[in-house]
Order: structure tokens, then sequence, then C-alpha cells
């Protein structure tokens, strides 16, 4: 009966989360919500509070203050409970180095309490999704960071999990590496599988979530589909300009006389927020003004990231 | 060496002052080793102060257990067998060379394994004016600087407690350092090679700990099995132990402590040409 | 218990606010079957070191025959518990049981957990799956005590072998190694989760190895002026020694229940240290 008052799409809901380790607030009252079969992501720069965060959702942290709840059950209370439903993929790399590639799956799924035919079946099915099958019996230390990082995500697919939570999946992967665990994870999407990301990379967001988050120092700034943040808070296109050094000031205050929604004057950039970038270049050109190098782009989620805290994400 | 102990800090292998070589190629051979030398030194000094305490402390310990605890047992039920001297002038001598072995084995296996597997200090090292043998030696002579410490503090000890009975054990000190270096050369030539530490308790348990027990520190050889008998006399550690203890008793002969620092100096050097083989071999892949 | 949070989770009902007590009442911190998982994670771990498994099986072997039988005949007979004589090779076999129970515990609950909690991460992969923070500390201490248990197995085969032991009390050995085991890790552990970095491992040795010297080990207390016997009587090492080589040389009393009951409570204690610690290093 007190369930009325819980929309029946929730798997995880927080209301005025908290997390502090000492003096500092790591996680600031955050609230959010998300349903089954979602893809949802929490995007900011590295300290913002998203890993505290994940890490509350995992059932590895009790909160400091504020209302959890995971699959309808108390993270602390019921922490092992809802752990069985959950697959992690944490920022580091928990690999056995122990054991052998299979013998991580092996061994997880043991953890779980499932039986090892069931085990062995899925091992091989995992292994095959995330084209490890031929490593199966290798070592997992010598493994490249993007194989270990495939390696975690099968791993954490063992217990079939309602949810996968991904702490920065694609942190510190060389671009092919990232587009082969993307390719798994946007497949994982459309099995159905719910989807909770961390990320600093815009373009990660973009491809991955229906949804996010933009956090900053420990609180939500904004929510929304990545379409409607960037609609809400930034313009169609971007106007990047790049002056000589010894220019960039003074051209950046003669660029307050082109029409713009918004200028941005960055180190090494001055970025023009406008509905038509070529119209906007070319208004430049009519003050006079020469840029080295000029580039119109269509925006992104690091405009929405800088219009909200007036920072970039990827410093 | 204290003066080089005391060397400004900083990483000692710097890419080197005048005459350090630099394009011109290396300087001669030990003056490279020495910047290495340095850097080990500097890397001490974040411990040396429990070296220290635990090199007072385990002769304190085993010489007073075994020394004293059971030398009295052992004395009790005469000592014809030791050669009629008392349980801890026998034994001090042998537990010199023990610590000479350990601590040869100790700065051997795990630093040189982890600074080629987990620091990288070596891969950094070569990427100076330094050569893998420079590397080598300059390890080596950290050993040599560890061994003579560890050792000195040993005889100290035992000299108080009165387990030293003749002057000529001085120079047990050197024939202590000379029994590490043939433990320690052959080792890090082999540890260096290893791509997994789990080697390491296998020699250890399998290769430190029945020399420590049968290479006559505990009572003479003859009282072994006579099948084992010849391998402990093939055994480094037992020409270290039996040179260490003719000296400190002040009966050594010219002729056998010749052949004994001979067996010695011999595994020392096959180690030390190994060693420059298989530094460079990992070093310069 | 189980069919409520079934409930739970179907139903979906409403938060609670957070029981931070929760986490801090020892019980929870107690591990229970689930422990058995990371039990058999190290089995199949060494399957790949079965030779390092083997190795520490060598050690007390060697020094018995070093000891016992090289040294035995600079001793002779040795005045054994209430005033027996026996031969040096009986008085030191079982206390090398006992030495060889505490270091094969401490390795693995010192070395081993500081490796797998600081570096190999192996414990924060486990606390993602149903496994509490009480189950990795007993599963630990169970890893440690199946280890011991297959080693004292074996050297007491050997001590069987040599005639060394003097009545069918010796097979009570058994369960005084995995007691001996038990408190080490136990402690072990504990004092695990309070180091730092590889430098505070010189403590361990520093704690150990006079125990191991002068737990009358080679040579019986009355060697100890009595102000010393009784500060060794106090030790836990001190406490097996005397169990093993009653129940090895089969002078067994009541008496022996104490010693027991001592490395009993201290176990206890250590368990419940590293449950809690583990789960306030890792459950941050």
């Amino acid at each position: 009966m007190l369930g009325s008052s819980v929309p029946d799409h929730a798997l995880i809901r927080a209301r005025g989360l908290v997390k502090r380790f000492g003096e500092f607030t790591a996680v600031d009252g955050i609230d959010f919500e998300l349903g089954r079969g979602e893809a949802f992501g929490f995007l900011g720069p590295n300290g913002a509070g998203k890993s505290s965060t994940m890490r509350m959702i995992g059932c590895v942290s009790p909160p400091t203050a504020g209302e959890l709840t995971i699959l309808g059950m108390d993270p602390v209370a019921d922490g092992s409970a809802i752990r069985a439903r959950l697959g992690v993929v944490p920022q580091e790399d928990t690999l056995d180095v122990e054991l052998t590639v299979r013998e991580n799956l092996l061994v997880y799924g043991r953890y779980f309490g499932l039986a090892r035919s069931v085990i062995a079946e899925r091992a091989a099915r995992l292994l095959e999704f995330v084209q490890l099958s031929e490593r199966a019996t290798d070592q997992v230390e010598p493994l490249s960071g993007g194989l270990k990082r495939r390696l975690t995500i099968a791993r954490s697919l063992i217990n079939d999990p309602e949810i996968l939570l991904l702490d920065e999946p694609t942190t510190g992967l060389d671009p092919q590496a990232r587009h082969a665990v993307w390719d798994r994870l946007f497949r994982l999407k459309q099995q159905g599988v719910t989807l909770v990301l961390t990320t600093h990379y815009m373009d990660e967001a973009e491809q991955l979530c229906d949804r996010l988050v933009v956090m900053d120092a420990g609180k939500i700034a904004a929510e929304g589909s990545p379409r409607t943040l960037i609609e809400r808070y930034s313009t169609p296109e971007v106007l990047e300009l790049r002056f000589d050094p010894d220019e960039h000031e003074q051209a950046a205050e003669k660029l307050a006389d082109v029409p713009a929604q918004r200028q941005e004057v960055l180190a090494d950039r001055v970025l023009l927020y406008v509905t038509d970038g070529d119209a906007a270049l070319a208004t430049v050109r009519g003050l006079g003004l020469q840029p080295r190098t000029s580039l119109v782009r269509r925006s992104t989620l690091e405009d929405v990231f800088l219009r909200l805290t007036g920072r970039r994400l990827e410093d | 060496m204290s003066a080089d102990a005391a060397a400004p800090g900083g990483n000692g292998r710097g890419a080197g002052g005048p005459g350090a070589g630099g394009l011109a190629g290396p300087g001669p051979g030990w003056s490279m080793a020495l910047r290495e030398f340095r850097f080990w030194l500097t890397d001490y000094r974040r411990t040396w102060r429990g070296s220290i305490y635990s090199g007072v402390l385990n002769p304190v310990l085993f010489l007073g257990a075994l020394g004293l605890g059971l030398g009295s047992l052992v004395n009790h039920h005469g000592s014809a067998r030791l050669g009629g001297v008392s349980y801890l002038v026998f034994l001090a001598p042998g537990l010199l060379a023990a610590t000479a072995m350990q601590t040869a084995m100790g700065e051997s296996t795990f630093p040189v394994f982890g600074s080629v597997k987990w620091n990288k200090t070596y891969q950094a090292a070569v990427a100076s004016p330094l050569r893998p043998r420079d590397v080598f030696h300059g390890h080596l002579l950290f050993v040599t600087f560890r061994l003579t410490m560890n050792c000195t503090l040993f005889l100290a000890v035992a000299a108080i407690l009165g387990g030293i009975r003749s002057g000529w054990a001085l120079l047990a000190l050197p024939v202590a350092v000379l029994t590490g270096l043939a433990f320690a050369t052959p080792l890090e030539a082999w540890a260096v090679t290893r791509s997994r530490e789990t080697s390491f308790s296998l020699i250890f348990r399998f290769g430190m700990i029945p020399l420590f027990l049968f290479s006559g520190i505990f009572y003479p050889v003859g009282q072994l099995p006579a099948w084992l008998q010849p391998v402990a006399y093939a055994t480094p550690l037992w020409h270290g132990v039996a040179l260490c203890r003719d000296l400190t008793l002040g009966s050594a002969q010219p002729g056998s402590a010749l052949l004994h620092v001979a067996y010695l100096a011999a595994v020392a050097v096959a180690g030390l040409a190994a060693g420059q083989r298989s530094y460079r071999r990992r070093l310069y892949v | 218990m189980s069919s409520t949070r079934e409930a739970v989770s179907v139903r979906e009902l409403p938060l609670r606010v957070v029981p931070v007590a929760a986490l801090t009442r020892p019980w929870r911190n107690l591990g229970g079957r689930n422990s058995l998982y990371l039990v058999q994670r190290h089995a199949r771990a060494y399957r790949h070191m079965w030779l390092v498994l083997l190795s520490g099986l060598g050690e007390p072997v060697f020094y018995l025959f070093s000891l016992g039988v090289g040294l035995g005949q600079l001793v002779g007979t040795v005045t054994g518990p209430a005033g027996t004589q026996v031969s040096y090779a009986q008085f030191v076999a079982p206390a090398l049981l006992a030495t060889s129970s505490m270091t094969g515990a401490m390795y693995d609950s010192t070395f081993n957990v500081f490796f797998r909690l600081k570096y190999a991460k192996l414990y924060d992969a486990v606390l993602s799956t149903p496994l509490r923070s009480g189950d990795v500390a007993l599963g630990e201490i169970t890893w440690a005590l199946i280890r011991g248990a297959l080693y004292a197995v074996a050297f007491l085969a050997v001590v069987v072998a040599m005639e060394l032991a003097r009545s069918p009390w010796a097979a009570l050995a058994l369960p005084a190694a995995v007691l001996t085991g038990f408190a080490f890790a136990a402690v072990g552990m504990a004092a695990t989760t309070y180091m730092r970095s590889w430098q505070d491992f010189e403590f361990v040795t520093l704690v150990s190895m006079p125990l191991f010297l002068f737990s009358t080990t080679f040579y019986p207390l009355t060697v100890y002026p009595r102000a010393l016997q009784v500060v060794v009587e106090c030790t836990p090492l001190y406490q097996s020694v005397v169990l093993m080589r009653g129940f090895v040389l089969g002078v067994v009393g009541p008496g022996l229940l104490w010693h027991a009951a001592y490395l009993a409570v201290m176990g206890a204690a250590g368990l419940l240290v590293a449950g809690r610690r583990v789960s306030r290093l890792l459950l941050k």
C-alpha cells in the first residue's frame, strides 16, 4: 500500500543523498530516479562526486544522509541481496591476476552462489560476447587495457544483473578500444539491460545515455536527455576561433560586437554560441579580425557543461 | 663509503656532470657503477633505521635463544664433539656466515626483481648513460655495503655476549662479506630474469632454509648422515662457516683458509660473469 | 527472512532512513557460508602455484631432521612435560608443529592478505558481489586453517614415521594445530588491516621471531630464570607448544584446556576486529 507512492519503473531512487568523508562533502544532496531499461549517465569532471555516488549505489559505501533505494531495498541493510542483482564495472579493474581469463568468470560467478554448470555456460557465452574466447586460458596480467576492460564487463554480467553500473568504462583506453567497449555496451542496451554509467567524456555520454545528470562539486547542475540538455543550455552551432597569443585579448574584446547568444573566452580560444556559425564567421571577418584558425561545429555536452559550471569537462 | 652515504639527495644517477662520459661513451668501469650505488644509498635512507634495529636484534635473539638457552643443554651434555668450546663460541661464527647469506638473499632477490618489474628503476637507469653492467655492479656495491654493515653488527653483538675468542675474528668480517657475495652475484643474475615473484619463496624455502640447517652452523657436519656430508661440503655456505669459525676460534690454517677463499671467490666471480650477461639481456630488449 | 526480502523487492517498498548503526554491529561482521566461495577462489588460484603450496611443507621437516637428528647427538635427552626424559627429536618435533602452524597462518594472513587488500584489490571485487566484509575475514582465516591442517597432517605423518610420537593422543595435535592457526591467522589479519606499507611488516617479524625462538621450542622452560619463565608462560605460542608436547608425548591432563581456551579467545577476538576493520577500510 505504501508502494503506490513510488512509480513502478523506479529501479533506483535517491532523495537528498549526501556522502561526506570527514570534513569533505563528496555528494551534496542529490535527487535522481531511474527506470528499467534506461541508460542513465552521470557526467562531470574528476572530483564531481560521480564515483562516490556509484559506490553508494553499489552498496559498498553507506550514505551519510538522505535516502536511497535500489530495487526497492535499503543498500545498508540489504546490501548483499541488492549486490546479488547488480553488475559492477569499477573505475579501476579489479581482475584477479592470479587466475586465467576464464577462471576470473568462474570464480566471480561462485561469489554469487551460482551453480558451476550455469557459470560455465554463461562464461563461454560472455567471453564470446566480449570477443575474448581465444584468450580464455591466458593469464590476465599481460592483457592490454582494452582487453582487461572487456573482461571486467564480461565478469560484471556473470550474474545476469538487472542493473549494470559502469564507473568511467573507457577512461585510459585508446580510441579503438573505446569503440570496442561502446559497441558492447550498446548491444547490452539493445538487450534491455539497465545501464548506469559515469563519464567525463561528453562523446561517451552522447553515445550511450538516454538520460543524464550533469554533476559538479557534488551537486546536480542539470538533468535531461543529451539532446534536450543541448537545446536548453546551448545554441545549435558553435564558432571556435583561435588567434595569435598576443592578439587573443584584443580580439576577444572586438568580438563582443558580433551578435552571438553567448561568448566564452578560454585560455587558447574564443567560442561564440550562435544559430548560424558560417554567418557569424563572415561577420567576424567583416570586423577585420583575422583568426589563425576557425571551426564551425554543432553544440555538444561539453558546451552545456561550460555553460552550467563555467569550467571545461576534461581539464 | 660514509662520505658517499652522506652524498646529497636526489637520484644519484643523474645525466652526469663533467667527466661522466655522456656521448663520449661510458667512463671507466666502476665510476659508472658508483652512480647506481649512490641511487641505492639514497633509497636506503628511507629504511636504514629499521635495518639497524634488525641488524642488532637478530644476533641478540639468535645468540641468546640458541647460543645461551640451547647452549646450556649442549654444554651440560658435554662439548667434546664441538672441540671443547662452549656452544655459544661454536655457534657464533656459523650464524655470522648465515647472516651474510640471509642479507645477500634478501637484497638480491626482491629488490632486483622489483627494480625491473615494479618500479622500473632499472629501465630508467639504462635510459641514462649507464649500461646494464653498471646497474648490476652498482647494486652489488650496495649489497656489499649492507653485508659489511650487518656482519659488523653481528660480530659486535657476538663479542659482547662472549662468543668471540680471538683477534683473528676481525678477518672473519671480510670472509663473511665474501660469503654473502658468493650468494649475491649468482642470485642477482637469476633474479633479474624472473617474471613472477613466486620463484623467490621457492628459493628461500628450498635453498636458504636447508643451507641454514645443514651447513655445519648448529653442529659439525660430521654429525650428519654420511651421504649428506659431501653435499654440505660442496655448498658455499659451509666454506664460509668453516673459515669464519677457524678465524673466531683463532685456529685457521693458511692452506685450508686459502682453499675456502678460493672456492667462495670462484662462485662470486662466476655469478658476476653470469650477471653481466643476464642484465644485458634483460635490460637491452 | 529471505521470503520477506523477496516480497520487498517485488513490491518495491519506499525507502527507509539508512540505519548506519547496522554496519557497526559486530555480529554483522562475522562472516557466514558465503565465505566458502573465497576459499574456493584460493584453492583455484593455488592450482597455478602448487609448488609454493608444497614448499611450505618442507620447512618444519628440514628443521626436524637438522635439529632433532643432527643436534640431538649433542644434546642427549631432555626433560619433557611432567619430568619425562625424552630424546631431543621427540622434544623438538611437537614444538616445530606449533611454530610452523603459527608462521604458516601468519604468512597467509599478513603478507598475502595485505597484497590482496592493497595491490590485487581482490576484496574490492569480492565486495561488489553478495559477499560481506565478514565473509572476507572468515574466508581468509578458513583458508589459512585448511592450508595449515594439510601441513599438520603431513608433518604428523613424518613424526609418526620417525617413531617420535609416544601415544595415540598425538592425533589431537591436528586439531591443536588448527586452533593455533586460527588464533594467529585471526590476529595476523586484524593486524594487517592497520598496516600502511610493506615496511610495517618488520613488526610481524619483530613479533614472530622472538616467539619462535623463546617459546620453549628448543629447550625446556627451566632454562630460564623464574621471572622470564612467567613472561614466556603468558605468550601465545607457548600455549600451543605445551598443547602439542602434551599430545605428542602422551602427557595429557585437564590443564591443557586452559591453553586451548587461551588460543580460542585470541582467535575470536582477532576475527571480530578483522571483520570490523575490513568493512571500515573497504566500505567507505
